[in-house]
């Protein structure tokens, strides 16, 4: 089985520690994991401020690098879950336009070449899509559902409580698999976080357009994470453990913040 | 008497929230009432064990309705005059309230009793009438409080959410007297002190009033059949006692037949109040009993929703207001920033498709979201909100300095060679960023520490260390 690791712009410019963890994590469990260098972003930023036509260039970008591996595994769940949610859609969206070349029988439509999917507009671009999006997981997921491990060899002797980010839970539904995760880990004493189930007020340019309503509910994120007395917060995915991480700084709290990757590479002698 | 300000002018939803999240008696009455209906909704929802078929039934059955809607229009249309009601067709708002107070004027009478209605909200009936010389006097109790206090609805079920018994009693013992009935005095906040005001008020009026005006929650196209469900008994007080029914309902409250209510009966009570089933269902078919019916079908933008592949979900819409309850952004700006009589996630999917984007305020609304999928999670007919904001974001004019990072963004990430380049004068000028960023991104730094920018990304990392084995 070929795996690819989708590393996201974001871990891979600010949270290379991540990554990292992905890797030895991966490798303990016996999984050789490839880095395919041409990877960007799933344009993910784009896509969702409204730029729809750079986020699709982004997102065939992506099909190119990742065409042909049996799985790829990404250490954030709102990037697993624009693929998996929004290449489909943007795929429908180019439907109508790819139906003259499809209507061709004279001029049958072939699977894409590697590096050579073509316009947006195409069913080149649906069949990509079709193809690879099923392939793509978020870390907990490739886990428990590809490698059938929940207990991974971690050892982690620290009071933590987890918060399950928006799209892991309501996008991707990875359910409480990074939970059954937290559990097998030797030493670690899971709490569980108040109203876990509601949104930091990240939401990528909203915590910039809503200041004042994203700042409103990351406060109340961060006081149900310091009522847990929990040393370190826990979530799948940087961009909101750095919404709600920041404001745990800002506020003197002493809470750390992890990625699930990092806890989970962790073992006894190190850190 | 009806003073109030328009929506129209209003600033931008985070101007609007801003302000309103600072006002804690709001905030406290917002979390305390949305809280409470969202617990009540998901225990008597975890009861059915069918729910997950009937939320794709009714969806299903407002897909099919919604595709076929000139077909059912002209069945519903047949039906009605068949039995002895007039149907008026209604292109935009001033349409709609013209024909309407044609009807009112015809019966010579300038007062008329309301039922809680969202379409006669969005179109302005009550201020048209009103410019007309005809008093509109709104008999459901939160729209009462609205009305008297001179005040915005900020919640579809719940229009005074906004407001604690407190205030209510301020309101209806200073304003009561100017519309009818005084508040009795040494009126105290009980809520069965407030209700008994309330019913006294009311009841003088539905006695002495001659014509009444309706929404419906549903009109059954193989029969001519209107229905509404409410809470108080008061719509049906207006809905029978006078000699004149007007109802004005928007096209999208249509279904095929008696069959498809048994569904969106069993989904509208569970996700709106809470409710297994709501105390009063009404339903009337044409004209009943002498009294005079007419039925005014309102496009208002509608027709142009239904062109959108994307934004047409929206017209599945029952409003139940579900979403608002479970929204974290409505729970803390508040009904009134939305800027619409529709606020919430629904808000913000319909009042840019209704009323178009060129207003800031308008333009503002598809980013009122953080996408966290709470509210696609509970609407009972599967509107994804999430899908149809990105989708309306995409339509919408960005600014200019957000329009050029974006672009920059994306030339860095078309090539991974730029996006190492990037990465790498990042690391190296690690130790300059300051701790509070300038322009909009000082929105950041205002509340939140920023991220240490590391002195290696992970792809150089993977190459100096031919991922990490040497
Ligand atoms: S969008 Fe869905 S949840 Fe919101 S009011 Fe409409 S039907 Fe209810």
């Amino acid at each position: 089985m070929r795996v690819a690791l989708f590393i996201t712009c974001v871990n891979d410019t600010l949270f290379p520690g991540t990554g990292r963890a992905v890797v030895t994590l991966l490798r303990r469990l016996g999984c050789d994991v490839e880095f395919p260098r041409a990877q960007t972003c799933c344009g993910q930023m784009h896509l969702n401020t409204g730029y729809p036509r750079e986020g699709r260039r982004l997102a065939r970008h992506f099909l190119d690098v990742f065409a042909g591996y049996d799985a790829v595994v990404a250490p954030s769940g709102s990037c697993a879950a624009t693929v998996r949610e929004q290449y489909p859609r943007l795929a429908r969206a180019a439907a109508p336009s790819s139906a003259p070349v499809r209507a061709s029988a004279a001029a049958p439509v072939r699977p894409p070449a590697p590096g050579a999917i073509a316009d947006d507009g195409s069913a080149a671009f649906a069949d990509a899509v079709a193809e690879l999006v099923p392939k793509v997981r978020d870390l907990s997921e490739f886990l428990v559902d590809v490698l059938g491990v929940t207990d991974v060899g971690a050892y982690f002797p620290h009071r933590v409580t987890y918060h399950p980010t928006c799209h892991s839970l309501r996008g991707l539904r990875v359910g409480d698999r990074p939970i059954r995760l937290l559990e097998r880990v030797r030493g670690l004493e899971l709490v569980p976080l108040p109203a876990a189930e509601e949104c930091c007020g990240f939401g990528g340019t909203f915590a910039v357009k809503n200041p004042a309503i994203s700042a409103a509910m990351c406060a109340d994120k961060a006081r149900n994470v310091t009522a847990t007395g929990a040393e370190v917060l826990c979530a799948a995915d940087n961009s909101c453990l750095t919404h709600i991480g920041g404001t745990l700084s800002r506020q003197r709290t002493g809470v750390r913040t992890m990625h699930l990757a990092e806890i989970l590479a962790a073992t006894e002698g190190a850190r | 008497m009806s003073g109030r300000a328009t929506f129209l002018g209003m600033p931008a939803f985070p101007v609007n929230a801003a302000a309103a999240v600072q006002d804690s008696q709001l905030r406290f009455n917002l979390r305390k009432a949305t809280h409470t209906i969202r617990g009540r909704r998901a225990s008597v929802v975890a009861e059915v064990p069918d729910w997950a078929e009937l939320r794709a039934a009714g969806r299903q059955i407002k897909d099919h309705t919604l595709r076929n809607l000139e077909r059912y229009l002209l069945r519903l249309e047949e039906a009605v005059t068949r039995a002895g009601g007039h149907v008026h067709w209604a292109a935009d708002a001033r349409e709609a309230n013209r024909i309407v107070a044609g009807l009112v004027r015809a019966t010579g009478e300038t007062s008329v009793v309301k039922v809680k209605s969202m379409a006669t909200q969005e179109i302005g009936l009550n201020e048209a009438l009103a410019a007309e010389g005809i008093t509109a006097y709104e008999t459901d109790l939160a729209e009462l409080i609205v009305q008297l206090g001179d005040d915005w609805p900020s919640h579809i079920l719940v229009p005074a959410i906004h407001r604690n018994r407190s205030e209510i009693r301020e309101i209806f013992l200073e304003k009561m007297a100017e519309w009818g009935r005084a508040a009795p005095e040494g009126l105290t906040d009980e809520p069965r002190a407030l209700a008994e005001a309330a019913r006294l008020h009311l009841r003088e009026r539905f006695l002495s009033t001659k014509v009444a005006i309706s929404g419906a929650n549903f009109m059954i196209a193989e029969t001519g059949t209107l229905v509404v469900l409410e809470s108080e008994g008061n719509g049906r007080m207006c809905l029978t006692l006078p000699e004149t029914l007007i109802s004005v309902v928007g096209i999208e409250k249509l279904l095929p037949s008696w069959r498809d209510l048994e569904v969106f009966l069993q989904l509208l009570p569970r996700s709106s109040t809470g409710e297994r089933m709501n105390p009063y269902t009404s339903t009337w078919t044409g004209a009943v009993e002498g009294q005079e019916f007419h039925l005014v079908l309102l496009d208002n933008g509608r027709t142009g929703v239904l062109a959108d592949e994307v934004g047409r979900q929206a017209l599945r819409c029952i409003r139940c207001s579900a979403c608002l309850n479970v929204c974290p952004v409505y729970e803390r700006a508040g009904g009134h920033a939305y800027g619409s009589v529709y606020p919430g996630p629904i808000g913000a999917i319909l009042t840019p498709q209704l009323r178009g984007t060129t207003s800031d305020l308008d333009a503002s609304l598809p980013y009122a979201s953080t996408l966290c999928g709470a509210c696609f999670d509970v609407c009972p007919v599967a509107i994804d909100i999430p899908e149809v904001l990105v989708h309306l974001r995409g339509r919408v004019r960005h600014p200019r300095a957000e329009r050029l990072g974006m672009r920059a963004a994306g030339w860095v990430f078309d090539r991974q060679e730029r996006l190492t380049r990037a990465e790498r004068v990042a690391g190296r000028l690690r130790r300059f960023v300051p701790r509070r960023l300038p322009g909009p991104l000082s929105a950041w730094t205002e509340t939140r520490d920023l991220p240490d920018i590391p002195p290696e990304s992970f792809r150089d990392w993977w190459d100096r260390t031919d991922g990490g084995t040497r």
